[in-house]
């Protein structure tokens, strides 16, 4: 049976801050309710899961009010609590998977043959049909995701808390670790608090929508009484929610006009100049013996959007960073048309030194942290136009001129690593397209965005493609492709990596 | 769609090794399955064999026992080669330099301008040589065929050591292996953001900043580590552990062979009157 959470004028202020990261807060949440909770970033969902979960550092911070799970405060230690974060590589415990499910299990002191005969039924619950001695290292980002909630299964919690669960899961598979979420809670008929930016996701399995904003409740209520009270919509849409129905974010983005090519056709309509050509390319990470995907053709044209899908582990990723020139073609080749390369005598991007290839094809990764390479944000969106040896005041009109766009005025002197996840995805897009590199090539540029940033982002890469820029765009947010008209290329759609000689020629051409 | 990619991806990846392996064991022999403390013990002692005297004979027959047992470690042979080629390497250049270097007693056997080498010089070197690989061996088949769950299952149910503790290094180590990976990205994102080449003031530079972002990349996931950790009651007091750690017969048999090759060492060069100890005495 699931246990009801309870807050009385709950607060939880960090050591070094005057202003509450959440609350001060009332809530009541009846025994086995499932609740979505919303909210922009910064108004402290994830701080309250963890203080709902228990797992808050004492020393970073002080509590005020009152906040009980059942009749008592939170502790992790009773096992009550089942907790799913968002980044399915930092929940992996063990190298094992039978070693990761029986974690929690060992830590609550279940006799051995227990946990042995209750592994087996919960990675069974979860779909994972794997052996127990399995490398962990060894599964997909959707698959470790399972493997977490396997682990939350087998402790059989009341409470079941998910900070953005599916954030880094596409979008295909995003459904499917839904419902397993909600098998998990239907096993023991727990109460679930969930984030989730993908609303309509979640929409239609929840009992009550709750939404925080940055000084304690918005609303809340069921969700057809929250998403239909025409009073709410605006203050949901500042917010950043993606609100399912009306006037949102996305159906604004797609009503700009965007360029010429069909949206989704997968034809190339051989308007613009081609900048970079691929022929039976196939692609892998260094030192793999196996391509991740092979018999890949693709241009590249000039101030036209190219969208990389396919499923996961399909190569998606791989094939960005070498069409990039940062991972050499495991067969095949990239080439730069002399539209791209200019005077450059050698054609293979991934042959050009680091000062040829950064002015001229920019890369935006996966996770926006790891590009920063200045203590800066100003710095950050200087650096590449100063490399390409732009005049001082033609930097500093482009630097500010981004700030603008990005609304990073106020943080112009903040340090890159201490921005918010949707001010990094920002700023890591804004730091590739600043010397106005012609291919711009970005990996999953949407994930666990609001609808404020996506806007946001849609808006820079239309404005680079308004300039001639080419754009090629590794995503599975369809609306996203759509709203930049991105013909789609499918990398599940070519031959897989167990037979590189299978048929070249896709629907790239 | 992805449940058959994901079969698909991990029916290939049968034959890839764990990561953290330093060489892949490619069969499960009885060595492999000794418990972690008998393995720690048996190249513990078999150590001692070729330490306790420079000598080619007490080294040798420590080495002739590794070498003839390799093939029951279940190790991928020709990959420890192709990975380790540079330990036999490093156990010539030592030798060599002892060639050059050492007393020279005996009789001369190459003279050449600088290069001189006698019988006792030769002979020093020679035992130089055979006691690096003697002792490299079971080190490397000590970190091969270990896995560090069997290690921290061993050192919490027989040594007694602290399980939060060893939990936690066990956690942190799988960490590790995800470093290797980053330090790829990064040093592909300093190239796709112009900063990889030019000076060395740059490049010293760039690379300041990228372990900067590792280390700050490296502590967030540590930190949400340890928090899915205590979400699932971890720290709770009665721990129990699913698998037993357990000793059979043939870790007596592994250790009781380790003592019988090393007491043969010693012997056999107090025989042979080849023994020398490191410690006079």
């Amino acid at each position: 049976m699931g246990l009801p959470i309870t807050a009385r004028g709950y607060s939880w202020t960090h050591a070094d801050r005057d202003e509450p990261a959440v609350g001060p807060l009332d809530l009541d949440i009846p025994a086995g309710q499932k609740v979505l909770l919303l909210g922009p970033s910064g108004a402290g969902k994830s701080t309250l899961l963890h203080a709902l979960a228990g797992v808050l550092p004492e020393e970073s911070g002080t509590p005020n009010g009152e906040l009980l799970v059942g009749d008592t405060g939170p502790d992790p230690h009773r096992g009550e609590t089942g907790l799913v974060l968002q980044d399915p590589e930092s929940q992996v415990i063990f190298s094992r998977v039978g070693d990761d499910v029986a974690f929690g299990m060992e830590n609550l002191g279940l006799p051995a043959e227990t946990i042995d005969s209750q592994i087996r039924e919960s990675l069974a619950a979860l779909g994972l049909d794997l052996r127990l001695d399995h490398p962990t290292a060894a599964l997909s980002g959707g698959q470790k995701q399972r493997l977490a909630l396997a682990g939350i299964h087998a402790m059989s919690p009341q409470v079941i808390i998910l900070d953005e669960p599916t954030a880094n899961i596409d979008a295909d598979s995003a459904g499917g670790i839904r419902d397993a979420v909600l098998s998990v809670q239907a096993a023991n008929s727990a109460t679930m608090v969930v984030v989730e930016h993908r609303v309509g996701l979640w929409l239609d399995h929840v009992d009550r929508v709750i939404v925080l904003g940055r000084e304690g409740l918005v609303a809340e209520g069921s969700p057809q009484s929250v998403f239909s009270d025409p009073g709410l919509t605006a203050a949901l849409i500042g917010c950043g929610i993606w609100v399912p129905t009306g006037p949102n974010a996305p159906a604004e983005a797609r009503a700009q006009p965007t360029v010429e090519a069909a949206p989704g056709s997968g034809t190339d309509d051989e308007e613009g100049e081609v900048l970079l050509r691929a022929e039976s390319l196939a692609v892998s990470r260094p030192r793999a013996k196996a391509p991740a995907a092979a018999g890949i053709d693709l241009t590249v044209r000039a101030g036209q959007a190219v969208g990389i899908v396919g499923p996961n582990g399909a190569g998606k990723s791989t094939t960005a960073l070498t069409l990039a020139g940062l991972l050499p073609e495991f067969a095949g080749q990239v080439t730069a048309e002399p539209a791209l390369r200019g005077k450059t005598g050698q054609v293979r991007p991934f042959a050009w030194p680091s000062a040829l290839l950064a002015p001229r094809i920019g890369m935006v990764f996966q996770e926006p942290a790891h590009q920063f390479l200045t203590a800066e944000v100003a710095a950050e969106l200087r650096l590449g136009p100063h490399l390409a040896g732009w005049s001082r005041a033609e930097v500093d009109d482009r630097v500010g001129q981004l700030l603008d766009v990005l609304g990073l005025n106020d943080l112009a002197g903040a340090h890159p690593q201490s921005l918010s996840g949707g001010e990094k995805r920002r700023l890591s897009v804004a730091a590739m397209l600043a010397p106005r590199p012609q291919v711009l090539i970005v990996d999953e540029p949407t994930f666990g965005q609001d609808a404020l940033t996506w806007a946001g982002l849609v808006e820079l890469f239309l404005d680079a493609l308004g300039r001639g820029s080419a754009v090629v765009a590794v995503s599975h947010d369809r609306a996203f492709l759509d709203a930049i008209g991105a013909r789609r290329v499918d990398l599940g759609a070519f031959s897989t990596p167990a037979s590189a000689q299978a048929p070249a020629g896709g629907r790239g051409e | 769609m992805s449940e058959q990619l994901a079969r698909r991806r991990s029916s290939a990846e049968v034959g890839v090794e764990d990561p953290g392996q330093l060489i892949p064991v490619v069969r499960t022999t009885a060595v492999v399955r000794c418990n972690p403390l008998t393995k720690i013990a048996m190249a513990l002692i078999l150590m001692v064999g070729a330490l306790l005297s420079i000598d080619v004979v007490s080294a040798g027959v420590v080495l002739l026992f590794c070498l003839l047992g390799l093939p029951a470690t279940g190790l991928d042979l020709t990959a420890a080669l192709k990975r380790l080629w540079f330990l036999p390497a490093g156990a010539l250049m030592a030798a060599w330099g002892t060639a050059i270097l050492a007393e020279k007693t005996g009789t001369v056997v190459i003279d050449v301008g600088p290069v001189l080498m006698t019988t006792g010089s030769l002979s020093a070197a020679a035992a130089i040589f055979v006691r690096a690989l003697a002792l490299a061996i079971p080190l490397i088949v000590l970190a091969s065929t270990i896995d560090p769950r069997d290690l921290s299952d061993a050192l919490i149910q027989h040594l007694r050591l602290p399980e939060v503790v060893v939990v936690s290094v066990l956690a942190a180590g799988r960490l590790l292996g995800l470093l290797v990976s980053e330090w790829q990205v990064l040093a592909m994102a300093r190239r796709a953001r112009g900063m990889a080449g030019g000076s060395l003031a740059r490049r010293t530079r760039s690379l300041f900043s990228a372990v900067f972002v590792l280390l700050v990349v490296s502590i967030r996931r540590a930190t949400t580590l340890a928090m899915a950790m205590e979400g699932r009651a971890f720290g709770r007091p009665g721990r129990t552990w699913r698998r037993r750690s357990t000793f059979a017969v043939r870790d007596v048999a592994a250790v009781v062979s380790a003592l019988v090759v090393c007491v043969l060492a010693i012997v056999a060069a107090h025989v042979l009157g080849t023994w020398n100890p490191i410690i006079a005495g």
